[in-house]
């Protein structure tokens, strides 16, 4: 990665070290990716130079023993779901408890609530979600893993869609309200409008957070409501270990957080930069 | 990209504006509204965090056996409180959860803040690096788990084929007592460090730059300036990014579910693991709430340490 028109120790120095980071951040997906695409028996003997074949990706895909395009099915479901509801309950949270005239304690417990719940394990909240899912019979539906990733998201969209409410100037809401608009019309027409850009940042940021989910999918769905990484697990758990399957379900996987670090790298960065203390 | 807003600022985020600025006092409240757009949060707080915890607390005093559906309550009393206690695979977890915490954030810290230091001092190239050092971040840790389960395999990883190259006898990385906590430790090395770089990138493009001038007019040196400018106007930053990172670390199963299952023996057992066996594996519902109970009770105190600490250093120079 050396620039050519400065050739200095002052870049070149940084550069290395970057670039080997860069590396090792990267060399290990593309050699895991790359697994995919090889025969189990290239894999196990070590072959450097393969010729690529789709087997795999067929097998994973297509097979009829495989589920797969059902857990990813399943993943978009749950994922775009919980992050709709995350995204309404959030803004209009966040707006309530920025804009309207609450007692001081209700955001400090808001705030106390938020950084509390990140703290507990997922696996203890899905042993109690599992039991009371399982009272009620939601286990083993869509409902119950949508809400459950809902709740383990709110805190951080919350958190964030507050920066983003706080941004908006006060008067354009004043404006609004002298002109006669009542709550919704003034949400819709003037907040919701000004924190677009927000919403995108803690959307991607819920999506893949849900995407990535497995402790809680693992114990709050069976085959049917299966998302991706409960199935990738699958393929590690089975008696002989599926290496190349397990290689091109993986790579698959990974295809929607790649797209959105394509089109929405800012919108990531800022949430992850703001989101930071959640 | 907006660095106005840093970690470094985080308290009192949720508070609403000093000196009674809020729109409501200036237009008059509508408390009908006021309420609505509160309520689904508020909903989604109380039916999914606050009753299970109830749920969690309440199930921690029983023995519960299903049949058909229905659930029976046995009340044990303290009864499962007093096994966890001397639940030797808790106490490996406890255990090898702090030492893979302590190792895996310290290593992140260092590294990243490596990393964001000389990112910060090239003009091209920042948003090259910076996307790709994203990638991790959004990696889900069950296929972090996959990838370095292929690298780490003993027969054909790459990493044992790296070390033949030169020589080197093949390592166990996950089979061997010696190297499983360690190999698990290096993953979320692997996985964490750039989420710690990319707040410490915020943090360092956020200082002012006049300051730098001031210590470069006064004839500092690089090493001077990293210790009496650069270090002590990031603590911030690397406090809360510490606190946050030890809170993640500590909440660990996915990689050590893919990668060791808590073994070799109870080598890479961790909380979380231990929690899932005992809860969901054998089913044993009480003393599954009662241990999740005492991880609650011990992440607190994890949690009010890290606030003291934020408290020190915002009181401090």
């Amino acid at each position: 990665m050396s620039d050519p028109h400065m050739v200095g120790a002052r870049t070149a120095v940084p550069h290395l070290v970057l670039g080997v980071c860069g590396l090792a951040v990267v060399l290990p997906v593309v050699w895991a990716i790359a697994a995919g695409f090889r025969t189990q028996i290239s894999l196990l003997v070590g072959e450097l130079w393969f010729t690529p074949n789709l087997a795999s990706f067929n097998e994973v895909l297509f097979s009829k023993t495989s589920d797969f395009l059902l857990n990813y099915r399943n993943s978009l479901i749950v994922g775009l779901s919980s992050t709709l509801l995350c995204l309404a309950a959030a803004t209009l949270g966040a707006w309530s408890l920025h804009r309207m005239r609450w007692p001081r304690w209700v955001p400090a417990l808001f705030l106390a609530w938020a950084m509390a719940f990140n703290m507990i394990p997922p696996v203890a909240l899905a042993g109690a979600w599992f039991t009371m899912a399982r009272t009620v019979g939601l286990d083993n539906t869509f409902a119950g893993i949508i809400l459950a990733h809902t709740a383990l998201n709110l805190p951080m969209a919350l958190f964030l869609m507050s920066v983003f409410v706080r941004e908006v100037p006060l008067e354009l809401e004043e404006a609004a309200r002298i002109d006669g608009a009542s709550t919704p019309v003034l949400l819709w027409k003037v907040v919701i409008p000004l924190v677009t850009p927000g919403l995108a940042a803690t959307g991607i940021l819920t999506f893949v957070f849900s995407w990535n989910e497995f402790a809680v999918a693992l114990n709050l769905t069976m085959k049917q409501t299966a998302t991706v990484p409960v199935a990738i697990a699958k393929f590690a758990q089975d008696f002989e270990i599926q290496y190349t399957q397990m290689a091109a379900s993986a790579a698959l996987s990974i295809l929607p957080a790649l797209v959105l670090l394509l089109i929405g790298q800012r919108y990531i960065v800022k949430g992850l930069t703001q989101g930071a203390i959640k | 990209m907006s660095v106005r807003s840093l970690p470094a600022t985080p308290a009192g985020r949720l508070q609403p504006r000093a000196g009674g600025e809020r729109a409501g006092d200036r237009y008059g409240d509508d408390p009908a509204w006021r309420w609505a757009t509160l309520a689904p949060s508020l909903a989604i707080m109380l039916a999914l965090s606050v009753l299970p915890l109830l749920n969690l607390f309440w199930l921690s005093f029983n023995n519960v056996t299903w049949s058909g559906g229905v659930a029976t309550w046995t009340p044990v009393g303290l009864t499962h409180y007093k096994a966890v206690f001397s639940d030797a695979l808790f106490r490996a977890g406890v255990w090898n959860t702090t030492v893979f915490a302590l190792g895996a954030v310290t290593g992140q810290m260092i590294l990243g803040f490596v990393m964001a230091l000389y990112c910060s001092r090239i003009q091209r190239g920042r948003v090259l690096y910076r996307a790709l050092f994203i990638l991790p971040i959004l990696i889900p840790g069950i296929v972090v788990g996959a990838i370095w389960k292929l690298m780490l395999n003993y027969d054909f990883g790459l990493a044992n084929q790296a070390l033949g190259l030169v020589g080197i006898e093949p390592v166990d990385w996950l089979g061997a007592n010696e190297t499983a906590l360690l190999s698990v430790i290096l993953v979320d090395i692997w996985h964490w460090t750039p989420f710690c770089f990319l707040l410490f990138l915020a943090g360092l493009e956020s200082m002012p730059r006049d300051v730098y001038e001031a210590a470069h007019m006064d004839g500092a040196s690089g090493w001077q300036e990293l210790l009496h400018v650069t270090l002590p106007m990031m603590l911030p930053t690397i406090m809360v990014t510490f606190a946050f990172r030890i809170v993640l670390a500590f909440k660990v199963f996915d990689e050590v579910y893919l990668l060791t299952g808590g073994g070799p023996g109870t080598a890479t057992e961790v909380v979380s693991f231990t929690l899932y066996q005992r809860f969901f594996t054998e089913d044993r519902v009480g003393y599954g709430a009662a241990m999740s109970i005492i991880v609650i009770f011990l992440v607190s105190v994890l949690l009010v340490l890290a606030l003291s600490a934020r408290r020190r250093s915002e009181t401090g120079p």
